[in-house]
């Protein structure tokens, strides 16, 4: 009998599977194909102060292996999460749940996180910083230590519940923004988020999305992202949640041998609703084919 | 919805870049005429929606355009191969609110997902009137099959090479006795419709999915009734709650 439990700031999950923000809604539409208790936790989707649409359509396009979408944090808003999401979600998924919170300013991420870290549903808190697609929104405060590193001071000094800083990879150094979130006080780091990308239609000649661009996201950017995690692994000290374009058992097996401790599927779920499940149930013959009794003895066992 | 692997029965092409494909499979998922499946292909990413044209206890039938390089492969299939679907995804059409005199009007490709919907109504004794609109005459699939399910079928030619010259607007300006509509086409169309039909209706969508079944939130459009998925929540949306 393998173990796949892993240990997120004192969090156990029963594995390290975690779909990730804004692939899996709040949960309902996955629900109808299979008991989502079996999952470690899910991110649920990008929630802000304020209610919002988002970006124009198209906001999706298909690229090799992976897809770019520029969404824009589309959410009811954060009393609306609490009020109508939540108590819905408490009906069929029984573990504790992966806030995400999103924001324009300090003051919103603060206000969000304050108001979410009082839920009993909610066991960590993930505040996105990397969200490519709103304008002097998120992404700002994802590419600048000075200010990853004031969000994170401040959403900390009014929560009680582990915080995990969601980074962008569209910086030039990962690793100092990584440890401008440590030093402001994260219990942990969510990485990556989607790579800005574009994919142009040679029919019209102009790009599919209707924002222009957008976050790339799927087993494309795979590499990039165990990369990135490997970096951070060897510069920090909180625990990792490690994603982008993880789609088999060997993915996350691979993801945490570079250091992450739990690991998001994003895009996957999308192109395949079981996605997780599958996973899950995978894991343990591919942990036996490569040896291994327990998940978390190979975080980071690649360093 | 279910997910399932579905057998290309047929797939042939019925009109210029028009195919019929029919799956055998697990339909009991379907629930209404105007709702599609989403086909994995080999090499692409996500999935192709398409909507059903046509079902019954174990049999799927798709019209689909080649459009781009996921159609192509489509139509380079051969009978006897298998596709990963999910199955009975969106909302359809409502036959309840129809009256005795639905109008039905199809264009160009959009026209797959009333066909079903014309049987339904035909088989709760209604008797509808069809419209059908092409841009000309290597393009028309499916008008002897609609005739074959009501005598009421219109079609029109952009260019007048079959039927009526000219769009489906100026066939609709002629009629008076139709108690309600549905369309699916072009949007160009659908806003044409919309600004000509005197009663209540419903109208199919499109936009470009990610998931197809209301997950990420990638297809979303603004309506009077607030936002909507328009996979899910969709691709069905009344006359009332749209806004152009």
């Amino acid at each position: 009998m393998v173990d796949m439990k892993v240990n997120l700031s004192g969090v156990v999950l029963d594995n390290p599977i975690i779909p990730a923000s804004g692939t899996f809604g709040y949960g309902e539409e996955f629900k109808e194909f299979y008991d989502i208790n079996i999952l470690g936790s899910f991110s649920f989707k990008g929630t802000t102060k304020e209610p919002r649409f988002g970006n124009p359509t198209p906001r999706i396009a298909e690229c090799v292996e992976g897809m770019i979408n520029s969404v824009g944090l589309q959410n009811p808003g954060i009393e609306k999460v609490i009020s109508e999401e939540l108590p819905k979600m408490k009906q069929f998924f029984h573990k504790p749940v992966v806030a995400n919170i999103s924001g324009f300013s300090i003051d919103e991420y603060v206000y969000c996180c304050e108001k979410i870290d009082k839920e009993d549903q909610v066991g960590i808190i993930e505040v996105n910083i990397s969200c490519p697609n709103v304008h002097n929104g998120g992404m700002a405060f994802g590419v600048d230590p000075k200010n990853a590193y004031d969000v994170t001071k401040a959403v900390k000094e009014v929560t009680t519940k582990p915080v995990y800083i969601k980074l962008s990879p569209n910086v030039t150094d990962i690793v100092s923004i990584a440890k401008a979130c440590e030093e402001g006080g994260a219990d942990g780091i969510s990485m990556i988020n989607t790579l800005l990308g574009m994919k142009i239609d040679l029919k019209t000649k102009k790009p599919v999305i209707a924002n222009k661009m957008g976050g790339f996201s799927g087993p494309a950017i795979f590499p990039v992202a165990v990369r990135m995690v490997y970096q951070v692994y060897d510069a920090v000290k909180i625990p990792i949640i490690g994603m982008g374009g993880v789609a088999t058992a060997e993915n996350v097996i691979e993801m945490m041998l570079a250091g992450a401790t739990a690991v998001q599927v994003g895009a996957q779920n999308l192109v395949d609703p079981f996605a997780c499940k599958k996973i899950i149930e995978d894991l343990p013959g591919v942990m036996e084919k490569y040896g291994i009794n327990s998940l978390s003895e190979i975080i980071g066992g690649a360093h | 919805m279910n997910q399932g692997i579905y057998k290309i029965l047929i797939n042939h092409e019925i009109a210029k870049d028009v195919y019929e494909m029919i799956l055998m499979g697990d339909t009991s998922h379907i629930t209404a005429p105007g709702q599609f499946i989403n086909i994995q292909l080999d090499g692409f990413y996500l999935r192709r929606p398409i909507s059903v044209c046509d079902y019954n206890k174990d049999t799927i039938t798709l019209l689909y355009k080649v459009v781009g390089a996921g159609t192509e492969k489509m139509a380079a299939m051969r009978s006897g191969q298998e596709l990963d679907c999910l199955v009975g995804l969106g909302n359809g059409f409502d036959t309840s609110l129809s009256g005795d005199h639905p109008l039905l009007i199809g264009g160009g490709i959009g026209i797959p997902p009333l066909y079903n919907l014309c049987k339904k109504l035909v088989s709760e004794g209604k008797t509808p009137t069809v419209i059908l609109g092409f841009n000309t005459v290597q393009d028309i699939f499916y008008v002897q099959d609609f005739k074959e399910l009501t005598p009421n079928v219109c079609v029109a030619t952009a260019d007048g090479s079959f039927g009526v010259k000219g769009f489906v607007t100026a066939i609709i300006e002629k009629l008076n006795d139709y108690t309600y509509f549905y369309t699916c086409g072009p949007e160009a169309m659908l806003k044409a419709v919309y600004d000509t039909t005197k009663s209540s209706g419903q109208l199919s969508f499109e936009e470009r999915m990610g998931c197809g079944f209301g997950a990420c939130m990638g297809c979303s459009c603004e309506t009077k009734y607030g936002n909507k998925r328009i996979c899910k929540d969709g691709p069905i949306l009344v006359k009332e709650e749209i806004i152009w």
